[in-house]
């Protein structure tokens, strides 16, 4: 099934953790918050891309199906 | 001196894991204001701060297990299970261990929403975190009214040493949130960063013909 | 003619040549072109009740819950608040969620240059009425509501326009008249959804939509009090008559808000597919469309384009909100823009990084690029900064704002090359387009 990251840009306060547990991905901007890719999240990083949606501070980060 | 009894073994034990669990507490909360602080570890990536915050308490979950299962079982005095969970039904101290109910209470309620808190609503969530700032106090009136261990010597210089930590750790917190930039005036502040000085001009400006204002 | 000076960057004090929150007189600054009024009363003053049904009759509410959805369709109306989203389709999506449904009229016109909500609020509030009556009839919805601008004559006139109503038992539906904040973002519709419920007119992380969820989490019909008025109309007359006005991809008529080079300001009625030229009166160096979150398009290119979106959108325009200004000759089009996105930065809702850090950053640099000598390699800046703000926030606000500033980066280039050299082509300071001087500070503010 294709996922895709997608992050609530209110209640993100730019802790960036997503971007150091899933840094083939998400990259920080020069103010701390994340640039997300736009399209599906590969299979191989499913796994750290769970457990980036689970570590946000914030619980801004979601995993979706691909829209 | 007494010999040390399987049923002194056991609230001895209750005793200990109690004082542990204290200190697990502490740091529990301590951790959780640096996450939200986003503060660092040094040497540390921001996720072990969060990973550490949630290890310490799942720590504290097993001594706060261990210390109500040897107080339960313990035959000496009378503690029913349900009194775990049930504030003030205890046959002994129903006061002192009734707070300490209380208190495993609310921290039952931090754990397993956070256990879940992927699949809830992230107001929710975090409207039921703030509890904490409650369990801790409530737990250390319990460990000071439940036993007098912590009254005296060396435990006591280690009660007041957590409460002046948290205290002092939750403070800092306030006057954090106290004096963050309010939402609607934000962009107003990195704009008054970012405009330009007036500057004057490199060379002096000459006005042609037509009057230039 | 180009001139080396000194200008003082613009002041909070000079940005409003005229304050746009300010109630307007009445329709007597809005005129219809080509002799079709269609929204705006035919007579000098507003229409009451009775002028109204004189002239249309009562709305058929009967027929509104089989028929008006497919005629909406057949007609081709879009959103004319700036979106141009399809009309039958936002009907269609909020009834099609089968929970209790509100529809709510948007005449908060939170876009500065923009004044032809209030100008028909004022001029026929009982077209709008019936617009939104007939929308509730469709959806079934019980629940009605009016989101307008706070000022305190304009509700006085809308309570009364709606008592009126009332009395003659016109209506099915009880509306309740919501008040919107002063806020660019406060026509956004999940910040109206936001106020309509009773909190800030702050706009919302979506999904869901206000269609899906909208005030208190019910399916949330929004649509611009000048589409309620279409829709009104073309109720009563049908998706042929509609279509008689317009051009084939974009019928219909619509309501814009002219600000001509000498700075008159204007509201009229024309139709989809007029000459730009008609409208403005050129030359002039440049034309602002759509409004603030619209784009500059060339001075020669407007004499020779219509106001349709096919003619627009191939140079990153857009009909949008129906503004329509013409650059005086002698003014800058970089201050201008400047000062329009600096107001802009100031009325983000402060609530997404990439927005209030990213917003003021740009607005800095283009004051900056707006004087004398500023320092080249600040346009590579607003470039990256343009690219980090677009998508990032929870509506829509960076990329309206962003489309503003690379439009002006293209048309104004020249005009840049020479500040870079200490010159400038506008000779008078004088603010043009309209802003209003308050700062929003306060969490009060949004409410």
């Amino acid at each position: 099934m294709e996922r895709q990251l997608r992050v609530n840009p209110i209640a993100c306060s730019g802790h960036g953790l997503c971007a150091e547990l899933l840094p083939e991905l998400i990259t920080l901007d020069e103010w701390g918050y994340p640039i997300l890719p736009g399209g599906p999240v590969p299979r191989r990083l499913h796994r750290h891309a769970r457990r980036a949606v689970a570590d946000c501070p914030a619980l801004a980060l979601a995993l979706t199906d691909a829209a | 001196m007494t010999a040390i009894t399987q049923s002194t073994a056991l609230w001895y034990a209750s005793r200990a894991t109690g004082v542990v669990s204290l200190l697990l507490l502490t740091l529990v909360v301590v951790l959780g204001i640096a996450v939200n602080r986003q503060g660092r570890l040094p040497g540390l990536p921001a996720f072990a701060v969060t990973g550490l915050h949630r290890s310490v308490s799942l720590l504290s979950v097993l001594f706060i297990a261990a210390h109500v299962a040897t107080a339960v079982i313990d035959p000496y005095v009378s503690i029913r299970a349900a009194a775990v969970v049930i504030p003030f039904v205890s046959a002994y101290q129903p006061f002192w261990l009734g707070l300490g109910a209380v208190s495993l209470d609310l921290i039952a309620a931090l754990i397993l929403t956070s256990l879940a808190r992927a699949r809830m609503p992230r107001r929710a969530w975090r409207g039921i975190h703030w509890l904490a700032y409650a369990a801790w106090p409530v737990a250390l009136i319990h460990s000071i009214g439940a036993s007098p261990d912590l009254r005296s010597g060396g435990l006591r210089l280690l009660a007041i040493g957590c409460t002046l930590t948290v205290g002092g750790a939750g403070l800092w917190r306030l006057a954090q949130r106290a004096r963050e930039m309010p939402r609607a005036e934000r962009a107003a502040a990195v704009l008054a960063a970012s405009e330009p000085p007036v500057r004057r001009p490199a060379r002096p400006s000459f006005v042609p013909d037509r009057e230039a204002r | 003619m180009t001139s080396s000076m000194t200008r003082p960057l613009p002041s909070l004090a000079q940005y409003s040549g005229r304050d746009p929150n300010e109630p307007l007189a009445g329709p007597a600054e809005s005129r219809y072109l080509g002799g079709m009024p269609r929204l705006l009363p035919p007579g000098p003053g507003p229409a009451g009740l009775r002028a109204h049904l004189a002239r249309f009759g009562a709305p058929p509410l009967d027929w509104a819950g089989r028929g008006l959805v497919a005629e909406l369709q057949a007609a081709g109306l879009t959103g004319r608040g700036g979106a141009a989203f399809p009309t039958y389709r936002k009907l269609a999506a909020v009834a099609g969620h089968r929970r209790p449904a509100v529809v709510i009229g948007n005449g908060a016109e939170g876009e500065p240059a923009s004044s032809k909500d209030k100008t028909l609020l004022w001029a026929a509030p009982q077209l709008v009425l019936d617009g939104l009556q007939l929308a509730a009839a469709a959806i079934g919805s019980g629940t009605a509501g009016l989101y307008v601008h706070r000022d305190q004559r304009l509700h006085q006139w809308l309570a009364a326009s709606i008592a009126e109503r009332a009395a003659a038992g016109l209506d099915l539906v009880p509306v309740e008249l919501i008040a919107a904040p002063a806020r660019f973002l406060a026509g956004e519709e999940s910040a109206l959804a936001s106020r309509a419920a009773g909190g800030p007119a702050l706009p919302r992380f979506k999904p869901p939509r206000a269609s899906e969820r909208g005030v208190a989490d019910r399916p949330t019909l929004v649509q611009n009090v000048e589409t309620l008025a279409q829709l009104a109309l073309i109720a009563r007359y049908g998706a042929a008559w509609f279509r008689s006005a317009g051009t084939t991809d974009e019928p219909g008529s619509m309501l814009a808000t002219l600000h001509q080079a000498d700075g008159q300001m204007l509201v009229v009625e024309t139709e989809l597919g007029t000459p730009i030229r008609d409208l403005l009166r050129l030359p002039a160096p440049a034309v602002l469309v759509g409004g603030y979150h619209g784009a500059w398009i060339p001075g020669g290119l407007a004499e020779r384009l219509p106001l349709t979106n096919a003619a627009l959108r191939p140079l990153g325009a857009a009909v949008g909100a129906g503004v329509l200004a013409a650059l005086p000759a002698d003014r800058c089009g970089l201050a201008e823009t400047a000062r329009v996105v600096r107001y802009l930065a100031l009325e983000s809702a402060g609530q997404c990084g990439p927005c209030f850090n990213g917003l003021p950053r740009i607005a800095g640099a283009l004051a900056e690029l707006a004087s004398p000598w500023p320092r080249p390699e600040i346009i590579a800046d607003v470039r990256r900064w343009c690219g980090l703000v677009e998508g990032r926030g929870a509506c829509r606000h960076p990329d309206g704002t962003v489309r503003l500033v690379r439009s002006a980066l293209e048309v104004f280039a020249a005009e840049l090359d020479q500040h870079i050299l200490g010159r400038c082509a506008g000779s008078s300071n004088r603010p043009f387009l309209p802003l209003p001087p308050d700062l929003a500070l306060d969490e009060a503010d949004w409410r």
